[in-house]
C-alpha cells in the first residue's frame, strides 16, 4: 500500500541543516498495524506527517495506493487526505464552536457531500464510537476519552484506507487511553491500514510491526530482522 | 465544498468571536454611513442652490443686442454701438413660438424721480406686464403694469419698497403722481422686497411701460428681451428659434447674443457636483481605514485560528479553499456592515433633515451602490492578504501547537 524509496526531508534550523529523515526505504502492506517509536526529535513524527502528505520530502519517492504522490499539486494532495488519509492527534484539535457531531461532520462538508448523506453517516460514526448522546455537546464539554472519540470518529468517517494517529493516549488517562487503543485496534481489525507514532512503550509493544527510530534513521524494524 | 456550507461556516466563526466581529462591523457601518451622510449633504447643497435659482426665474433666456456681450452693463447704458438695435417688433416676433411662454422687452435708464419737494436719481426700468411673472418678483401694494398693448405709453408707475420709502415716508403711495424727467406717472403699485436678485436691487427702481420710457429717454431700441421658454428642455430650440427669427428681421445679420440661466446654473451644478464627489472621496477615505482595520482583525484571526486552519488542511482542504472561506466571512462583515452603515446613515439625514428642514437630505441611489460596492470592495480585498496567508500556512507547524 505504501512504499518510501530513499526519503530525505533536510530542515534549516538557522543556518543549520538539520536531516530528520536520511534516507528512508519502507513498504507498508494493506492492513497492517505498525508502531513508530523513538526518542525526541528521531524523525517519527516528520515520517507521520510526510505519510499524511502534509509535509514533502526534499528527495525520494512516496508511492500511496501504486501512484506516486510527491508530485502531486496541492489540490490532489488534499483530495487524497480527505479521501485515504484519516489523522488522529495528541490535542485532538477539534474546532471549539463546533459540536461533537458538526466536527464529525467537517470532512465531509469539505468534500461537498449532500446533507442528508452527511446526517447518515455522523449518526453511525457516533454510535460507532457509543457517544451518541454527546451529538450536541461542544468539545469544552466533553471528557479527554469522548474528544479522543470524537476525532476518531471524525479521521474515519471518510472510510480512508490509512489512519495515522500521533501520540493518541499521550493527552489521556489510563483507562480512557486503554478505550481509545481498543477502538483503534478494532478498526485496524476491520481492515485499516493503522500507523501509531508514541513515546509509550506499552502502546507501541501492542503492534505487529513496530519501527524504531533513532536521528532520521530506521535503526529496527520488527518485519526486517 | 457547498456555498450554503462555506455561508454557515464563516457565519459561524464570526459568531465564535463576537467581539472581533462587531469592531469590524462597528468600522465598517461608519464607514458607510459617513459615505451617505456626506454624500447626501452634498447632493442638498446642490439641490439647495439649484432651487435658489429657479426661483430666480426658471428657463430664463436672456437675448443683447450686439454680437458679443456688453460687460459690466449698468442701467444707465442704453447700448447704441450695434448696427441694428432690438426693437419691440423683434420681441413682439419672438412671441410666435410654441415653446416660448412669455417674451417681455426691457428697456433701463435713470431719471431724476420726484414727488412733493423730493428728488432722486433713480434706475427706471420700462417693460411689460410679462415682466412680474418672468422674474418671479411678488407685488406689496396695488398692481403691476396692466395688460395693454406694448406701445401704448400708459402713464403709470410701479415702485420699489426703497423709492417709496424714500420719497413717501409713511404717506399713502397708490393713486399719487410722480414726476420722472419730464412725463408725470402715476404709482399704481409697490414691489414686495426681494433682496438683490441675480444683481438687481428691486427695491431700488421704479418700473413704468416699455412704450413710456421709450418715449421718456427717446429712443426706438431695447436694452434687451427677456424670453421664458416652456420648459428647461425646450430652450436650445427656443435659442434657435430666437436666432433665426432676429435674423430674419435683421436683414441675415446675427447680431444678437442669447444667454440662458442654464448656463450659469450649470457652472454651479458642476461647482457643486465636483464638492459632492469630493465630500465622497474623504468618506471613502474612513472606508479605507475601515478596510484596513478588517485587515488587521483578520491578519488577528488567522493567527488566532492557525490550529484550525492547519486542522482543515489535514482534513483534505486545499488552499483556495481556505481563501474562500476567510473571503466569504469578509464578505459576509462588510455585507452587513454596509447594511448597518445603511441603516445610520439614513438615521443620521433624518436627523440632519430634522434640524435644518431648509436642506432636502435626498441620499442619491448611486451613493448607496457606491458605499455598499466599496463596503465590499475593500472588505474583499483587504482580506486578500489575511485569507492567503491562511492557505499558505504549513498545516504540520500549525498543528504542532496544541
Amino acid at each position: 500500500m505504501i512504499t518510501l524509496e530513499n526519503i530525505q526531508r533536510i530542515f534549516l534550523v538557522g543556518d543549520q541543516k538539520v536531516h530528520a529523515l536520511r534516507d528512508i526505504n519502507l513498504h507498508i502492506n494493506a492492513g497492517e498495524y505498525l508502531s513508530i517509536m523513538g526518542p525526541s526529535g528521531s524523525g517519527k513524527s516528520t515520517l507521520l506527517n510526510l505519510l499524511g502528505l502534509l509535509d514533502r520530502p526534499d528527495a525520494g519517492r512516496y508511492r500511496l495506493d501504486g501512484q506516486d504522490v510527491t508530485t502531486l499539486s496541492d489540490k490532489q494532495q488534499a483530495r487524497l487526505r480527505r479521501e485515504r488519509i484519516g489523522f488522529v492527534f495528541q490535542f485532538f484539535h477539534l474546532v471549539p464552536r463546533l459540536t461533537a457531531a458538526q466536527n464529525i461532520e467537517l470532512p465531509m462538508m469539505l468534500a461537498g457531500q449532500p446533507v442528508d448523506e452527511r446526517q447518515l453517516c455522523v449518526q453511525q460514526a457516533l454510535k460507532d464510537m457509543g457517544i451518541t448522546d454527546r451529538a450536541d455537546h461542544r468539545p469544552d464539554q466533553l471528557s479527554g476519552g469522548q474528544r479522543q472519540r470524537v476525532a476518531i470518529a471524525r479521521a474515519t468517517v471518510m472510510q480512508p484506507g490509512l489512519l495515522l494517529a500521533d501520540e493518541p493516549t499521550g493527552n489521556l488517562d489510563r483507562a480512557s487511553g486503554k478505550d481509545v487503543v481498543d477502538i483503534l485496534e478494532t478498526l485496524q481489525r476491520r481492515g485499516i491500514t493503522l500507523i501509531i507514532v508514541t513515546h509509550d512503550p506499552a502502546l507501541g509493544e501492542r503492534a505487529q510491526r513496530r519501527l524504531h527510530m533513532v536521528d532520521g534513521t530506521i535503526v529496527n524494524d520488527t518485519a526486517k530482522p | 465544498m457547498k456555498t450554503t456550507d462555506i455561508v454557515r461556516y464563516a457565519l459561524g466563526s464570526l459568531n465564535g468571536a463576537r467581539s472581533r466581529t462587531a469592531l469590524m462591523l462597528l468600522a465598517m457601518s461608519i464607514g458607510v454611513a459617513s459615505v451617505l451622510v456626506l454624500t447626501s449633504l452634498g447632493e442638498a447643497a446642490r439641490r439647495y442652490v439649484s432651487g435658489e435659482f429657479a426661483s430666480l426665474g426658471t428657463n430664463l433666456i436672456i437675448v443683447l443686442p450686439g454680437r458679443t456681450e456688453t460687460a459690466g452693463s449698468e442701467p444707465s447704458m442704453l447700448i447704441g454701438d450695434t448696427p441694428r438695435a432690438l426693437t419691440l417688433g423683434d420681441a413682439q416676433a419672438l412671441l410666435r413660438s410654441s415653446l416660448i411662454q412669455r417674451v417681455a422687452p426691457l428697456n433701463i435708464g435713470s431719471a431724476p424721480v420726484s414727488y412733493g419737494g423730493l428728488e432722486r436719481d433713480i434706475p427706471i426700468w420700462g417693460s411689460t406686464a410679462e415682466l412680474l411673472e418672468i422674474r418671479h418678483w411678488e407685488m406689496g401694494l396695488g398692481r403691476f403694469l396692466p395688460k395693454a398693448e406694448w406701445d401704448r405709453a400708459s402713464p403709470v408707475c410701479v415702485l420699489g419698497q426703497k423709492v417709496r420709502k424714500e420719497l413717501f415716508g409713511n404717506q399713502p403711495v397708490l393713486g399719487e403722481w410722480v414726476r420722472i424727467g419730464d412725463r408725470r406717472f402715476r404709482v399704481i403699485g409697490i414691489l414686495e422686497s426681494a433682496g438683490e436678485s441675480l444683481g438687481v436691487a428691486v427695491e431700488d427702481m421704479v418700473i413704468v411701460p416699455v412704450a413710456s420710457i421709450q418715449r421718456l429717454f427717446n429712443t426706438s431700441s431695447l436694452f434687451r428681451i427677456l424670453v421664458e421658454a416652456r420648459s428647461r428642455e425646450a430652450i436650445p430650440r427656443v435659442i434657435e428659434h430666437i436666432t433665426r427669427t432676429i435674423r430674419e428681421r435683421h436683414q441675415g445679420e446675427e447680431d444678437i447674443t442669447v444667454i440662458t440661466q442654464d448656463a450659469v446654473l450649470a457652472t454651479f451644478d458642476n461647482i457643486l457636483q465636483a464638492l459632492t464627489l469630493t465630500v465622497a472621496g474623504i468618506a471613502a477615505i474612513s472606508l479605507g481605514v475601515a478596510g484596513i482595520l478588517i485587515m488587521n482583525v483578520m491578519l488577528v484571526a488567522v493567527a488566532q485560528r492557525t490550529t484550525e486552519i492547519g486542522l482543515l488542511k489535514a482534513l483534505g482542504a486545499p488552499g483556495q479553499q481556505i481563501v474562500n472561506l476567510f473571503l466569504a466571512e469578509a464578505a459576509l462583515l462588510s455585507l452587513l456592515g454596509a447594511g448597518l452603515g445603511v441603516v445610520i446613515g439614513l438615521a443620521g439625514n433624518g436627523l440632519i433633515g430634522y434640524f435644518y428642514p431648509d436642506l432636502s437630505m435626498g441620499t442619491p441611489l448611486w451613493a448607496f451602490a457606491a458605499a455598499i460596492g466599496v463596503a465590499l470592495g475593500t472588505g474583499l480585498l483587504f482580506s486578500l492578504l489575511p485569507a492567503r496567508r491562511a492557505a499558505k500556512l504549513d498545516p504540520v507547524q500549525a498543528l504542532a501547537r496544541r
